[in-house]
C-alpha cells in the first residue's frame, strides 16, 4: 500500500527529510516504524513515539488504509 | 480568533490581553514562557521550535475547551511560537479571564501543563559551544 510518512524533531534529522512516500506491505504504524527505523537508523524505541494517522492521534496497531498519512512523534518539548 | 495558535513571528502579549478584556471578567491571569540562557547546566544561546501544525492546533484547542469545562472561566487563549527564538523572547503565552481569581489561576496552570505534555511541539536548544539538540523528555 502507499503511505506518506511524516517525521519530527530528532526523527526528522535522522531521516534527513520531513516526509516521504513509501510503498509497504505494513498494515499498521508499528511495522511502518520498524521499517523506517531500519532504513534511517532510528535509535528511538517505538515505546517513546506517539503516532498520528491523517492528523489525529492513533494507536500504533491501528489498521491502515491505502493513502494514509502517518506521523511519528517523538516525546514533545513545547513550552 | 482561535483559542490556540502557532505563531512564526513575535508574540504580541498586549494585543492578546485586549482579546480577553470584558466587563464580565474580574480576574485575568497570564503566563509568559520565555527563552532563558541555561538548561541542565549548559549555556543556551537560543531555541528552535518545530510543530506538527495541524495536530498541534487541534490538540491545543481541545485543551482550551477542557479548561473551559473544568473551571469557571470566561475565556482563554494560548499562543506558542515556532521557528528561531533568541534569548528573552516569548515562547508561549497563556491568558485566562474569569469572574474570580481562583478559577483563572487554576485554568492558566492547567492549560500550560497540558500544552507542555501533549501538544506536538519540539524544542531544539542551541548551546554556547556551537552544538544543538532536540529535547525529548521522558515522561
Amino acid at each position: 500500500m502507499n503511505y506518506t510518512l511524516l517525521y519530527f524533531a530528532s526523527l526528522r534529522d535522522a531521516a534527513g527529510c520531513a516526509q516521504e512516500d513509501v510503498i509497504s506491505g505494513a498494515r499498521a504504524p508499528r511495522a511502518l516504524y520498524a521499517e523506517a527505523a531500519t532504513r534511517h537508523g532510528f535509535r528511538m524505541p517505538l515505546e517513546r513515539v506517539r503516532v498520528a494517522v491523517n492528523g489525529e492521534f492513533a494507536d500504533v496497531d491501528s489498521a491502515l488504509r491505502d493513502g494514509d498519512e502517518i506521523a511519528f512523534l517523538p516525546p514533545v518539548s513545547g513550552g | 480568533m482561535k483559542t490556540f495558535s502557532l505563531s512564526e513571528t513575535a508574540i504580541d502579549a498586549s494585543t492578546l490581553l485586549r482579546e480577553l478584556e470584558s466587563d464580565r471578567i474580574g480576574a485575568i491571569v497570564t503566563f509568559e514562557g520565555r527563552v532563558r540562557d541555561h538548561n541542565d547546566g549548559r549555556t543556551v544561546n537560543g531555541l528552535t521550535y518545530q510543530a506538527y501544525a495541524e495536530l498541534a492546533e487541534a490538540e491545543g484547542a481541545k485543551i482550551i475547551e477542557e479548561a473551559r469545562a473544568r473551571f469557571e472561566i470566561s475565556q482563554a487563549i494560548c499562543v506558542h511560537r515556532i521557528g528561531e527564538l533568541k534569548l528573552g523572547e516569548l515562547a508561549v503565552w497563556v491568558g485566562v479571564g474569569a469572574a474570580h481569581r481562583d478559577a483563572a489561576f487554576a485554568a492558566c496552570r492547567y492549560i500550560m501543563d497540558e500544552v507542555k505534555a501533549r501538544v506536538p511541539i519540539w524544542k531544539r536548544e542551541h548551546y554556547a559551544q556551537g552544538e544543538a539538540e532536540w529535547l525529548h523528555p521522558s515522561a
